[in-house]
């Protein structure tokens, strides 16, 4: 596949002297779903407004279907569809004038069929003479979306499209996601949800301190994110691990009130109802029992000290 | 030159003043109207003629200026402000636009507005009080080229703002006075010598002056430099909008 977006050396600091972006390298390749995964404060939206042409690069190049985004910005800003992390919108404004506006902002002769299609892609037909403040924050969510595609952008950033969205709501942003994809646009999204990565990237990069620490395709990175932990609390406080239970999965916590067994998620089998019955058969008694997975901050740690070693 | 894009700005734009009808064009047309019936009718009657004209008439030239003046940077300022305060901003600079068509867009709706305004009280004058225009071609480009000045003052003014007390500090503190002072209800010549010379430093003067030239053939300076003044004024406004594009100053991070 080639690249549609092609990011070098990207670099920004702001004027406090604060770097956001130390020198980005990335391609994206034309049709993907890229997600971006990192904490706050990484340098995602960063990253993204200076593609879009929102902030300007200190240094470092940035190309959208080969227009360079400085010199031939016309060009590559037609190819690019935005959704802002915030819900930015005019309350008062009705949904289709508001689509009509960024259509034509873009350069877009107005085309009421096109505009049609993009409201019916995202449910909104039926709410297109309401006002923005008489919808739902899910429903104004999907307008940000239909500003973004009305021009028919090939590449569109979706910055956090989930944030702060319950589940019903994610989900239904992910067949949005999903069928944008089969139409051939290149998605870039960015979100701290592991969980939103594994459900619809091809490829995940993963961003902190405003530097790009890997790119990889999902399925490879989710092995080595599939860690989990499952802490089995006791009643009381024990000095070793039984010699029954003894294996390289399982450690003692530091108080000695717990069991702590790592295990793979993707593994054919967990050993989680093995590991139960010893503890039973080993005489302790439980008091509970936590899963919890790496976090994305534990795994940038992780990360960190790789890079260091 | 993105004309769709700047169309688009400008449509939508006008829609807002259409939408919000009473507010952008009734609260103008009648607060003059009571301008007119205060300082023309009531108070006028007992006020003798200026230069050979009514009070009531010699008012005229200075209260469209007063609200043409007002309108535009109001509109203008608020036009861009808004965006920047909701957030929506961000499309603009996101889209394969360049600053300057932003500011047609943005300008030419806000003058456009003003225009309007100062149309609809020009002929609301009429039923209060009996005037004539002299030149009435003149009388139109004083109008279009205030309404186009002051709506690049009012951009600039919207895009430095970073709250709405500092969107209405300048029109408040600076405008109103210069506007008030500037000859609106008086002519210059009517002031001690002292005053005369003071208020030519007041850039209102040439264009009230000019505006009241074109309705009654009398003017505090000469035509000519009114007409000066305000390209003066126009070639300022332009070139600090020229810096602003350059540097990207409080739009582009």
């Amino acid at each position: 596949m080639t690249d549609i977006v092609t990011i070098k050396d990207l670099r920004k600091a702001y004027k406090g002297g604060f770097e956001a972006l130390k020198g980005v390298n990335l391609g994206i390749r034309s049709g993907e779903i890229l997600a971006l995964l990192g904490p706050n404060g990484a340098g995602k939206t960063t990253l993204i407004s200076t593609i879009c042409g929102i902030t300007t690069a200190t240094s470092g190049t940035v190309s959208v279907g080969g227009h360079d985004i400085v010199r031939d910005f016309r060009a590559a800003r037609k190819m690019i569809g935005l959704v802002p992390q915030e819900i930015n919108l005019e309350p008062f404004e009705r949904v289709i004038n508001t689509v009509r506006f960024s259509r034509g902002l873009f350069g877009k002769s107005s085309d009421d069929a096109a505009i049609e299609k993009v409201l019916r892609q995202l449910s909104l037909w039926d709410k297109k003479d309401a006002q923005i403040r008489e919808l739902s924050g899910g429903m104004k969510r999907r307008v940000l979306i239909a500003k973004a595609l009305a021009h028919d952008p090939r590449v569109l950033f979706l910055d956090e499209p989930t944030a702060g969205v319950d589940v019903e709501l994610r989900k239904d942003m992910w067949k949005v996601v999903a069928g944008l994809k089969a139409e051939g646009v290149t998605i870039i999204l960015t979100t701290h949800y592991i969980e939103e990565a594994e459900a619809i990237a091809d490829r995940v990069g993963i961003i902190a301190g405003g530097e790009l620490l890997l790119v990889e395709d999902k399925d490879k990175l989710m092995q080595r994110m599939g860690q989990k932990e499952l802490e089995v609390q006791l009643t009381a406080k024990i000095d070793t691990v039984p010699d029954s239970l003894q294996s390289d999965a399982l450690r003692l916590s530091d108080d000695g009130m717990a069991l702590i067994y790592t295990y793979d998620t993707r593994a054919e089998r967990t050993g989680i109802t093995k590991l139960l019955s010893e503890v039973a058969a080993a005489g302790l008694t439980l008091r509970d029992v936590v899963t919890r997975q790496s976090s994305l901050e534990d795994i940038f740690v992780n990360f960190v000290k790789e890079d260091a070693a | 030159m993105n004309w769709t894009a700047i169309r688009s700005i400008y449509i939508f734009e006008m829609f807002r003043f259409f939408r919000t009808i009473a507010q952008s064009f009734l609260a103008p047309v009648i607060s003059t109207s009571l301008y007119f019936v205060v300082f023309g009718a009531a108070i006028g009657s007992r006020i003798q003629e200026v230069e050979g004209i009514s009070y009531g008439a010699f008012i005229v030239p200075g209260l469209i200026m007063l609200t043409v003046i007002t309108q535009s940077i109001s509109n203008a300022s608020f036009g861009i402000y808004f965006p920047k305060f909701i957030g929506t901003f961000f499309e603009l600079l996101s889209a394969p636009i360049s600053f300057i068509e932003i500011v047609i867009g943005y300008v030419g709706a806000a003058a456009t507005k003003a225009l309007i305004i100062g149309l609809i009280i020009l002929v609301t004058a009429f039923f209060f009080v009996d005037i004539s225009i002299a030149h009435p071609f003149a009388m139109l480009l004083f109008l279009v080229l205030t309404t186009i000045s002051f709506s690049l003052f009012g951009f600039i003014l919207g895009i430095w703002a970073g709250n709405f007390e500092q969107l209405q500090i300048i029109p408040l503190l600076l405008i109103t006075p210069l506007i008030f002072l500037g000859g609106s209800f008086y002519s210059i010549s009517m002031l001690p010598p002292v005053w005369q010379s003071i208020s030519m430093f007041n850039p209102v003067v040439y264009l009230i002056s000019g505006f009241r030239w074109a309705f009654f053939d009398t003017a505090d300076v000469p035509v000519f430099t009114s007409l000066l003044a305000i390209c003066l004024f126009t070639a300022a406004c332009l070139t600090v909008i020229w810096w602003i594009f350059r540097t990207g100053w409080r739009i582009r991070q």
